[in-house]
């Protein structure tokens, strides 16, 4: 998955970096056409009705022609998608057909309550998974090896609707430890000013921790469980990483020349397999970003995920095209991101 | 095997196939194969998921003879048993069928998903990352460019939208999971084949006459499947979830098909009081995985050239 | 003056409130297996509770598209409406049964030939803007519903308004409206059709300061609101939650809940544990089984009260052996309705074969059909029906959709039928519907106006059924149907003024149509709220309309 994205063809009257920068450039800009072009399609191949959606399933055959007049359905597919790639460029994604807003409010409603929960289980998910698949690799055969093994496979196989209703009825239901579905209580609802649209930092930067606290517990449930999801992948692959370099030369050498074992694994085996490490947890972040629309819709999680799935399900095809433009975007950021450090950062690459 | 290999009488099976020098190309790769199989062995948690799929197969095959009950027969007075109920040992559903039996026969479901994205997925993966990795210049960089645009889809949406496009259904959910599942294949099989391409062996292939297409078939392939098997095994206990997911959101298999996923999507309304009826199937959808999981796992071992230094 | 009464109240609204242990099953065993005592005694800590001030609802409501009056026709929109909007004439929530009364009109007369209604606006009431509520905001409301011409606009336009004449029909003098149908109508049926959403009054000035391109404030009012309701709309986040504030001069007196928070909560179960808890106050979308399960819990009270949704199949009049009449009766003879009743739809859903839902006017009590295979059998082989006939049913992703297909399945098979079923998201199998494709359709159908020709001219009516007609609006239609001569019938009932007459009317419509008809009508809904018991007053609106917030004390 480490795979570099950025063709470096040789041009010789410009400079490398700004060939490397414009190849780059180019190909995001192909890849962003194909994914809208692919999601449009989509759209429009669909037996869901669009008009339907709008008009209502009562409505007349009249109201049912004006209305698909007047959405351009009658032009031919280039000629729509033309239109609408048009009004992208000018930053215009049109208006959801569910919510009556435009899309792009909606996207700056829904992206952040991903995006906190998605950061917050990422952040959990190394904060345990590293150590976990260090230790692993360290004691291979030993019993930590053993338990990790477990802990990160029962992980993959979990059904997450399973767990998550489970937890809900455990740690809220019975314990009544954290919060319930939903961001916040509802009483605290649209108690503090939206800046960021994370409820988090903006409880934080309003002063008011009555609702930092309730935003954090009803947060802490949602993000454990997308958290040991990352956890189980991020402890394999460090796992997997520290074995390789556990086992070269230079290791051996190292031990031979009596460094401490500490040493050995933190300055230089872990020193090494951090640029693979960090795209593996831009990849699970990446994923995560996408939102989990099961845990959104277990949880009353108003985030991207679901949004995008209510609006396909309902043939709201600006929502879903504005959706998945910002998710599949965040995802070739997230790619360049990690070949650049891996240039930056590993020599062999350059 | 035996024409090409004069076998001494003395020479048990196990000798010859762990024998350090091999006499015909096919008696080497008998032989590597024994020595993995000996080492996977030694790997118990492996073997033990091994034995859950072998366990699996079991089921599917004799289910008929297996299930005590029909699995769609409907009780409606003998709704929502609990668990080891008399003659139901799991209970039973929403509409009074036995939730064992459904296991059952669902497992031929599992079975049929798996098998068919196995196929598909990997094979069109395998497909397209090694004509992009051998052919190079612009064949590789569109390849890859639609790879990329497959991999930058959300997931779940790219599949739901496809079972919407085409309607629900096992086989419309099994093409809408491999059109997710392709890319990542597509991605290793050419990294493999970047590197195999530039080796020596190929190049003293290529002079000796043979063409583009057999070296990709007879010579690259082989070489990729190890890791692409690996891959799949891994792949599997998600590919399996991602069936329940969309059976989840009723976009699986259609009722009354007892798959897993719809069964749990069935039960999940219960769940706080008759928890069995979503549990039963979630446990089912967790052991499936987790042994593939653990053979995955352990094949990796196994079969990771990178490990075998150690 | 007010001869028809639909708002009878049903023998089943019962309040039942049992006390009893918090911890259920499920809960009991991982209590006692898996925690220690310690845990244990967290779980049965005090009901937490919202602000005596807020009523907090968990409800699905993922229906809601636009908060318009003039475009709104789902249910979750037409619950925020109804406390939004004053209109003409409105119900009484705490005496539905007495029927429409006056809202912001005082009185009405009725001119001698039938076809006028000239109404007098009441004094002194405000918008939320301040600005009086007069006869040109309601005039303005009536005509721009009819020239937006959005989806309920029929229910106007059915009396001749068209966007040319509103000029003339819909106007407005002094203090007085007055509004002139094409024809004589039932008085009461004009009526009934201005309570429903359409007929909000919205508040000219401030709509006409918003409009944009000529779109009469619709683009708007979508996500704003305009009223002189009980409460004005704070903010509607789609499939996240909605916030209304109270009106403190609301013209019936401020509300006690100065705040109503709707979020929109999907899981039962989830939504279950919040009431459980005390996060909310109302959960509206229980499941049989989890109101079961909280029936005992403490501080919890469950109402039921009767909708005016009706749960039917429908038989394909296209398909050359279910547009057979002995196949059509036989099909209603294949349902097993006492086995749902009494399992899976358990107190939720009650028999009714009939298209008028109970507590209409005109409604039967008369449900003849029961699961019989061997009578379905003889019937069937009466038609000449092959053995092994297979047909194909589209039902919606909901889950007791789903649970009544399967079990008509099964029931189908005991005939020697066999049904495929196809699931969908609502648009897909719709779509499929209104373009005539499906075998059997199985549905949900909700009145759109607390008159019996919403559904009478929707089942019982289909003046064209050519393909060219393209009446998708009409259930008839959908299932090509021609109704054997009950279009006539049902034209005929709508303009009768006398009121018993009109009665019985519907009741031969009926009973012609349980033994005609392609439809086999099984269920009514009945709505099963949990509360917490300290909540008061909380109405759903019955059959009749929507939910109200403003007598609601706690």
């Amino acid at each position: 998955m480490a795979e570099k994205n950025g063709k470096g063809r040789a041009a010789p009257a410009l400079p490398r970096w700004a060939n490397t920068t414009l190849s780059t450039l180019g190909s995001v800009a192909v890849t962003m056409l194909g994914l809208l072009f692919v999601t449009f399609i989509i759209g429009r191949v669909m037996p869901i009705d669009p008009v339907l959606a709008v008009v209502g399933e009562r409505a007349s055959q009249e109201t049912y022609d004006a209305a698909f007049e007047a959405m351009g359905l009658d032009k031919p597919l280039l000629v729509q998608f033309g239109y609408y790639l048009w009004d992208v460029l000018h930053g215009d994604f049109g208006n959801s057909l569910l919510t009556a807003h435009p899309v792009s409010e909606d996207i700056k409603r829904v992206f952040p309550a991903t995006f906190e929960l998605a950061t917050l289980g990422t952040i959990f998910g190394i904060f345990f998974g590293v150590p976990l698949g260090v230790m692993a690799a360290v004691r291979r055969g030993s019993w930590i090896d053993q338990v990790a093994r477990v802990v990160a496979l029962v992980g993959y196989s979990m059904p997450i609707f399973w767990l998550g209703l489970m937890g809900l009825l455990v740690f809220y239901g019975i314990l009544g430890w954290v919060g319930g579905p939903g961001r916040v209580s509802i009483f605290y609802e649209d108690m503090v000013p939206v800046v960021t649209g994370m409820i988090l930092i903006d409880s934080a930067l309003d002063g008011n921790w009555t609702v930092f606290k309730d935003a954090f517990s009803h947060l802490i449930l949602p993000a454990s469980l997308l958290g040991y999801y990352s956890l189980a992948y991020i402890s394999r692959m460090t796992r997997s990483f520290m074995l390789e370099q556990l086992s070269a030369e230079y290791i051996i050498t190292a031990r031979v020349k009596g460094m401490s074992e500490r040493a050995v694994i933190w300055r230089h085996c872990f020193r090494n397999i951090r640029v693979q490490l960090i795209t593996v947890i831009a990849l699970s972040y990446a994923n995560l970003l996408e939102g989990s629309v099961l845990t959104e819709i277990i949880f009353s999680w108003p985030g991207i995920g679901s949004y995008i799935t209510t609006a396909l399900l309902s043939a709201d095809m600006n929502a879903v095209l504005g959706g998945t433009v910002v998710v599949g975007l965040i995802f070739i950021l997230l790619n360049i991101f990690c070949d650049l450090l891996y240039k930056v950062l590993d020599p062999r690459a350059r | 095997m035996t024409d090409t290999t004069p076998t001494p009488e003395s020479q048990s099976l196990r000798d010859w196939l762990l024998t350090d020098t091999p006499t015909s190309r096919r008696h080497a790769k008998f032989a590597s194969f024994y020595k993995g199989w000996l080492r996977l062995r030694s790997n118990h948690m492996a073997m033990f998921g091994f034995a859950i799929l072998i366990g699996l197969l079991f089921v599917a095959a004799f289910a008929p003879w297996l299930a005590p009950h029909d699995p769609y027969y409907q009780e409606l007075s003998n709704r929502l048993l609990p668990i080891w109920s008399e003659g139901h040992v799991f209970g039973t559903d929403s509409l009074g069928r036995d939730i064992l039996s459904r296991l059952i026969y669902g497992s031929r479901i599992t079975l049929y998903i798996v098998t068919l994205v196995a196929m598909i997925a990997p094979v069109a993966g395998l497909l397209v990352g090694t004509i992009a990795g051998y052919a190079g210049g612009w064949t590789d960089v569109i390849l890859m460019r639609i790879t990329d645009i497959f991999l930058a889809f959300p997931k779940l949406v790219l599949a739901l939208a496809f079972v919407a496009a085409l309607g629900a259904g096992i086989e419309n959910a099994v093409l809408a999971i491999s059109l997710t599942a392709w890319p990542p294949y597509a991605r290793l099989a050419r990294a493999e084949t970047l590197t195999i391409r530039s080796s020596d062996f190929i190049s003293a292939i290529k002079l000796q006459g043979a063409g583009p297409i057999r070296i990709i078939t007879r010579h690259i392939w082989p070489l990729c499947i190890s890791s692409l098997i690996i891959r799949v095994t891994l792949d599997m206990a998600g590919i399996i979830l991602t069936a329940a997911g969309l059976g989840f959101l009723g976009l699986g298999a259609q009722p009354p098909s007892p798959e897993w996923g719809a069964m749990i999507s069935e039960g999940r309304r219960f769940i706080l009081d008759h928890w069995w009826v979503a549990t039963v199937p979630g446990l089912a959808i967790f052991t499936v995985s987790l042994a593939f999981n653990l053979l995955g796992d352990g094949l990796r071992d196994v079969l990771d050239p990178k490990d075998e230094k150690s | 003056m007010v001869f028809m009464n639909p708002g009878r109240k049903d023998p089943t609204t019962t309040k039942s409130d049992r006390r009893g242990n918090t911890m259920k099953s499920f809960s009991r065993i991982l209590t006692t297996a898996a925690l220690s005592v310690a845990l244990g005694t967290t779980a049965l800590t005090a009901f937490a509770e919202t602000p005596p001030n807020m009523l907090v609802i968990a409800n699905r409501i993922d229906d809601i598209t636009t908060l318009d009056p003039a475009e709104s026709f789902e249910f979750a929109g037409s619950d925020v409406i109804r406390n939004v909007y004053g209109k003409l004439v409105n119900f009484d929530p705490m005496d539905l049964d007495a029927g429409y009364q006056p809202d912001l009109a005082e009185s009405w007369e009725v001119s001698e030939d039938g076809k006028s209604i000239t109404f007098t606006m009441r004094e002194g009431v405000t918008f939320h803007s301040g600005n009086p509520v007069t006869a040109a905001d309601a005039e303005y409301s009536l005509r721009r519903a009819v020239i937006l011409n959005k989806t309920p606009a029929f229910i106007l336009t059915q009396f001749g308004f068209t966007p040319e004449n509103v000029a003339e029909t819909i106007v407005a003098d002094g203090n007085t409206l007055t509004i002139t149908t094409d024809k004589k109508y039932a008085t009461s049926f004009v009526l009934n059709c201005l309570t429903s959403t359409i007929g909000g009054i919205v508040d000219m000035k401030t709509v006409m300061e918003n409009e944009v391109d000529g779109d009469m404030g619709n683009e708007w009012l979508k996500t704003n609101s305009a009223g002189s309701g009980a409460y004005k709309l704070q903010s509607w986040k789609a499939n996240e939650a909605v916030t209304l504030v109270s009106n403190p001069d609301f013209y019936l007196g401020a509300p006690a809940m100065e705040r109503v928070v709707v979020r929109h909560v999907q899981e039962s179960a989830t939504q279950r544990l919040m009431l459980e808890r005390g996060d909310i106050d109302v959960a509206r979308n229980l499941n049989p089984e989890d109101v079961k399960g909280i029936m005992d819990v403490e501080g919890v009270a469950i109402d039921n009260e009767l909708r005016g949704r009706l749960m039917y199949v429908s038989l394909n009049q296209k398909h050359p052996e279910l547009s057979k009449p002995e196949v059509r009766q036989a099909f209603k003879y294949l349902i097993d309705y006492k086995g749902m009743e009494g399992s899976f739809l358990n107190g939720q859903y009650t028999i009714h074969q009939n298209f008028l839902p109970r507590t209409y006017l005109g409604a039967v009590d008369n449900n003849p059909f029961t699961f019989d295979p061997e009578k379905a059998k003889e019937m069937l082989a009466a038609a000449g029906v092959p053995e092994g006939l297979e047909i194909e049913v589209g039902v919606r992703e909901a889950q007791e959709r789903i649970e009544i297909a399967q079990s008509l399945q099964n029931s189908l098979a005991a005939a020697g039928i066999k049904m495929n079923i196809t699931v969908g998201t609502a648009k897909q199998i719709l779509a499929r519907y209104r373009a005539r494709e499906l075998d059997v359709y199985l549905g949900a159908w909700g009145p759109d106006y607390p008159d019996p020709h919403t559904n009478a001219g929707t089942f019982a009516y289909n003046p064209d059924n050519s393909d060219e007609a393209g009446a998708t609006g009409l259930l008839a239609w959908r299932n090509a149907w021609d109704t054997d001569g009950l279009t006539e019938m049902t034209a005929a009932a709508v303009v009768e003024g006398d009121r018993d007459k009109r009665a019985e009317m519907y009741h031969e419509i009926q009973a012609k149509f349980q033994e005609t008809s392609p439809f086999a009508i099984m269920f009514q809904k009945i709505e099963q709220t949990g509360r917490a018991e300290s909540v008061a007053n909380l109405n759903l609106g019955g059959a009749i309309t929507a939910v109200s917030y403003w007598p609601v004390t706690k």
